[in-house]
């Protein structure tokens, strides 16, 4: 294994992690938080102190194989969630690391879970760092790396694969960096639209961005207690829409600005999700009729949860934990389908729903007529047997860290529902979950234990399983 | 420019790496195996679609309509043939196709135009032509021309007790009187373009630039026999034996032919009347003995197995007194191993392949706006040998060359002004119309400018 290009690869996501913590020191001059900037300057000192060294000399050998970008973004999502804690430790905003971490990871992961009982008390510097990581966790960092360095060749491509969601990540055009650079471009121009929108609904600048953080990564870090609630309808649904948008796999605009809006739509995977997003919604608009005033309103807040949950957000505008249960499992269901594959959101993917779907009726096909030859296809494509494979032992994996954590958290004996939910919250990476962890709740009464399985739950989550699993795995360390 | 591959065996996958590598090109490979898109599009910056060339939605979905340039290289004559007129009446692109078959060789080039071909590629000729050099200047490990074939780049290796070992560059001109440049020395693993005065050792591998007499009497001078061979024994019979024979026997070397097919033995007596074929084993090594392999002056193996070939050439080496081998190599890719071995010459069709297309994509790119006239890969792939033409109000003209200010890793290596040939020293100065040969280990030059320091 090429250690010296990891090191080099993690010495530049150090280097950029502080560059990333220049706005929220920022943030603290302009609010006169005196307080907390000595925090954020030294987590810049730290960051700088281990990145600047390694990335001084580029290694001989560039080359990145699978398994150095796997563990390459393994590595640096741990690396960047243990540094960026520690504004939060050192300023005593978050008195405790591992509760610091959480949140950072939290952050990082978009998965919005929050250990804080009072989320406005924090410094804002704190509260605007606490947002910025959800955006630079959405799109990722490697793939910002792989869009601005010039690193060798097309191997980078796996640094993305590694980074990047969705059972079969490919290019839109030739070139890894001109990939990766398209991404970020469309990245950054829908965040910056939506900042504008929530700007015409009368929000604050400082505001209008920690929301569009949030949204965009598909996070969920609010910044009031009241989450999203008190919010004008407006701006609710500006944000419903953001949330729903950036759900959806990144190819998708391009294709509508190559001007190709017929492939575009013709994604199955496309039509899957606004299907979903739509029966599921109504459904709950019409089961939670008599909560609201008005249909309108009840449209209103089951569309903003539905979008929040299946994008994997979790911001909310009502305490859903309220609501009946026919509701309540539609939402839970939501929280495993996950957002599309390529988006910022987390889950399973839709894709990969679908294709566990078609893969069932195959059996059945085949089960009735033994000789029958049955193929899987997607968008009219033929879906090969590998992915198909990868897809099953996916899930599979899945069930069995699900598992594997409910057993260890469970230790803290709180209600099943709560455990339950807080699990899937994590490792889908949305955020609240149902009764104790539910949506005006939180994750502070978990022991140090169960945080930090949660953690690690959160990166399993993000990083699609198997990149967290081969840092564990003896035989990466082998020489 | 957009350029899409069909087919990705060596050849095409050569194609996406070096292509892909230029920072100005969009590449497509089509191929119908998945494992093989999914690993051409993991290692080079090229994009992927499965499928056939033949077929219209993936040619479509490939972006025929807008490209420049498709490359058919797959193993069927026919299917790239096809490809290519399917992509000239889709996209109106310049189209190259691989085509090998001999039967084809004459009449594809009488359709050529019909079809609306750019280039037409034979691999087994384009190594035929390379041998066939190699064996008139035998001392030469490696011939490249420029200038319409007035200049060479010569590969030799440094003979113990030389007269070059342990000299400086700067003194060849002045102790040997000869006018060559050095332009490349490869030791090791590693690859030199030397500075004056870099010192020459016994066993390093020189490439000098000269014009044709000029290396000729260089060679003479430091005591590497220099006339062209008289007589060679190729083992193996294939469509390279073929095109190989023919063009020995035109320029009067005697060819002994070693084929174990005895159909395709009294085939090839049909075909090249003039060569002596024989009907055995080429691996037999009674018979190369009884064939005379010990008095040959030079050796081909062109058998379809690589490691036969290999070990074909070390047993003629042993056997020989002194004689020139060549080795072809179609598969294996551990060019480190195979040069340790001191096989003097070896040839990879599938690398001289993929060198013509560049080439030939280079020259296209002349057309707008690029100014390479030929380009050859030199120093075991390390450095390019590029020739431009000097157009009016170049930045390097009217100025002696001592005064340019080059990037590093550069060397001007010749200059040819009306027909005679400069080898140019600190004093010469380049003119308008000249053309100049430059030796560099940078990649992606497209024009004289480049060669200058960013300003």
């Amino acid at each position: 294994m090429n250690i010296r290009m990891i090191l080099y690869t993690l010495g530049w996501v150090l280097n950029i992690e502080a560059i990333a913590l220049l706005p929220a020191l920022a943030c603290a001059f302009i609010y006169g938080e005196l307080a907390t900037v000595p925090a954020i300057v030294i987590t810049i000192v730290l960051c700088a102190l281990f990145g600047v060294p390694l990335i001084i000399k580029a290694p001989k050998n560039k080359g990145m194989y699978a398994k150095e970008g796997l563990v390459t973004v393994a590595l640096s999502w741990v690396v960047i969630s243990i540094f960026g804690a520690l504004p939060f430790f050192i300023s005593g905003a978050i008195p405790n690391y591992a509760d610091a971490f959480f949140e950072t990871v939290s952050g990082f992961t978009t998965t919005g879970a929050s250990i804080l009982r009072d989320i406005e008390a924090l410094p804002k510097a704190l509260i605007f760092w606490r947002s910025f990581t959800h955006w630079m966790g959405g799109m990722g960092v490697l793939v910002f790396l792989v869009a601005i360095l010039p690193l060798s060749g097309g191997s980078n491509l796996y640094l993305i694969k590694a980074e990047s969601t969705g059972p079969a990540v490919s290019k839109i055009v030739p070139k890894v960096r001109q990939t990766a650079k398209i991404f970020y471009s469309i990245y950054i121009s829908l965040t910056l639209i939506e900042v504008v929108l929530l700007l015409l609904g009368g929000m604050n600048l400082f505001e209008s961005l920690t929301l569009s953080f949030g949204t965009a990564g598909t996070g969920g870090f609010g910044i009031l207690n009241s989450g999203a609630s008190t919010y004008s309808p407006y701006v609710q649904i500006v944000i419903t829409v953001f949330m729903l948008i950036f759900g959806v796999d990144f190819s998708f605009y391009y294709l509508i600005l190559t001007k190709r809006l017929k492939n575009a739509l013709s994604s199955d995977e496309f039509r899957a999700y606004i299907a979903i997003v739509c029966v599921s919604a109504l459904t709950i608009a019409v089961n939670c009729r008599h909560l609201f005033e008005g249909f309108g309103e009840t449209l209103r807040h089951s569309f903003f949860q539905v979008a929040s949950i299946i994008t994997t957000t979790g911001y909310m505008t009502t305490d859903f934990d309220l609501w009946p249960e026919l509701s309540k499992v539609i939402l839970f269901i939501l929280m495993f389908v996950g957002a599309c594959a390529g988006s910022t959101g987390g889950g399973i993917k839709v894709s990969r729903i679908l294709i566990l779907l078609k893969s069932i009726g195959k059996e059945i096909k085949v089960a009735a007529n033994p000789k029958s030859t049955v193929k899987i296809t997607m968008n009219k494509r033929l879906v090969e047997h590998e992915t198909v494979r990868a897809v099953n032992v996916y899930i599979g994996t899945l069930a069995i860290i699900f598992t594997a954590s409910l057993l260890v958290i469970s230790i803290d004996n709180m209600d099943f529902t709560t455990n339950f939910t807080a699990v899937a919250a994590t490792v889908n990476n949305i955020g609240p979950g149902f009764a104790g962890v539910g949506p005006t709740r939180n994750f502070a009464d978990y022991s140090v234990l169960s945080k930090l399985v949660f953690s690690l739950d959160m990166l399993i989550g993000r990083l699609e399983i198997y990149p967290m699993l081969m840092l564990f795995a003896p035989r990466t360390w082998k020489k | 420019m957009k350029i899409i591959i069909v087919g990705c065996g060596k050849v095409g996958q050569k194609l996406a790496q070096k292509l892909g590598a230029e920072s100005d090109n969009d590449v497509t490979v089509i191929d119908p195996k998945q494992s093989v898109i999914s690993d051409v599009v993991g290692q080079y910056d090229v994009m992927g679609v499965i499928g056939s060339g033949v077929n219209i939605d993936i040619l479509d979905e490939a972006g025929v309509v807008n490209a420049d340039l498709l490359i058919a290289v797959t193993g069927s004559d026919e299917l790239n043939l096809m490809s290519c007129l399917m992509a000239k009446k889709k996209g109106n692109c310049q189209t190259i196709a691989r085509v090998r078959k001999p039967e084809y060789a004459k009449s594809v080039n009488l359709i050529k135009e019909d079809l609306g071909l750019a280039m037409i590629i034979n691999p087994e000729q384009a190594a035929a032509q390379e041998i066939a050099r190699v064996l008139r200047l035998p001392s030469a490990i490696q011939i490249d021309t420029f200038a319409k074939g007035r200049v060479e780049i010569l590969k030799f290796r440094v003979p113990e007790d030389s007269v070059l070992d342990n000299m400086k560059v700067m003194e060849i001109v002045s102790k040997l009187n000869c006018d060559v440049l050095v332009c490349g020395v490869e030791r090791d693993d590693n690859a030199f373009i030397p500075g004056g005065n870099f010192v020459l050792k016994a066993g390093d591998l020189v490439s000098i630039v000269s014009s044709i007499q000029g290396g000729v009497q260089f060679f003479k001078k430091i005591g590497i026999k220099t006339h062209r061979v008289k007589n060679t024994i190729i083992v193996g019979g294939g469509d390279t034996a073929y095109y190989l024979a023919g063009q020995l026997l035109q320029s009067g070397i005697d060819v002994k032919l070693i084929e174990r097919d005895l159909e395709r033995c009294e085939e090839l007596c049909q075909l090249l009347p003039k060569a002596t074929v024989v009907h055995g084993d080429g691996s037999d090594n009674w018979l190369l003995m009884e064939q005379g392999v010990e008095h040959a002056e030079s050796f081909v193996s062109l058998t379809n197995i690589d490691e036969v070939n290999i070990l074909l050439s070390l047993f003629a080496k042993s056997k020989m007194q002194s004689g020139k081998l060549v080795t072809k190599i179609n598969r294996i890719a551990y060019d480190e191993v195979i040069s340790g071995l001191d096989l003097d010459t070896t040839v990879y069709p599938k690398d001289i392949t993929a060198e013509y297309i560049i080439k030939f994509i280079r020259a296209m790119k002349n057309t707008i706006g690029n100014n390479v006239e030929t380009m050859h890969m030199i120093l075991d792939d390390k450095a390019e040998a590029l020739e431009f033409r000097i157009k009016e109000n170049s930045p390097v003209s009217g100025v002696s060359i001592d005064r340019l200010k080059l990037k590093k890793n550069i060397l001007i290596a010749c200059i040819t002004r009306g027909g005679k040939i400069i080898i140019p020293r600190g004093r010469d100065i380049i003119e308008k119309g000249d053309t100049v040969i430059v030796v560099t280990t940078h990649k992606g030059f497209e024009d004289i400018s480049d060669i200058l320091e960013d300003a």
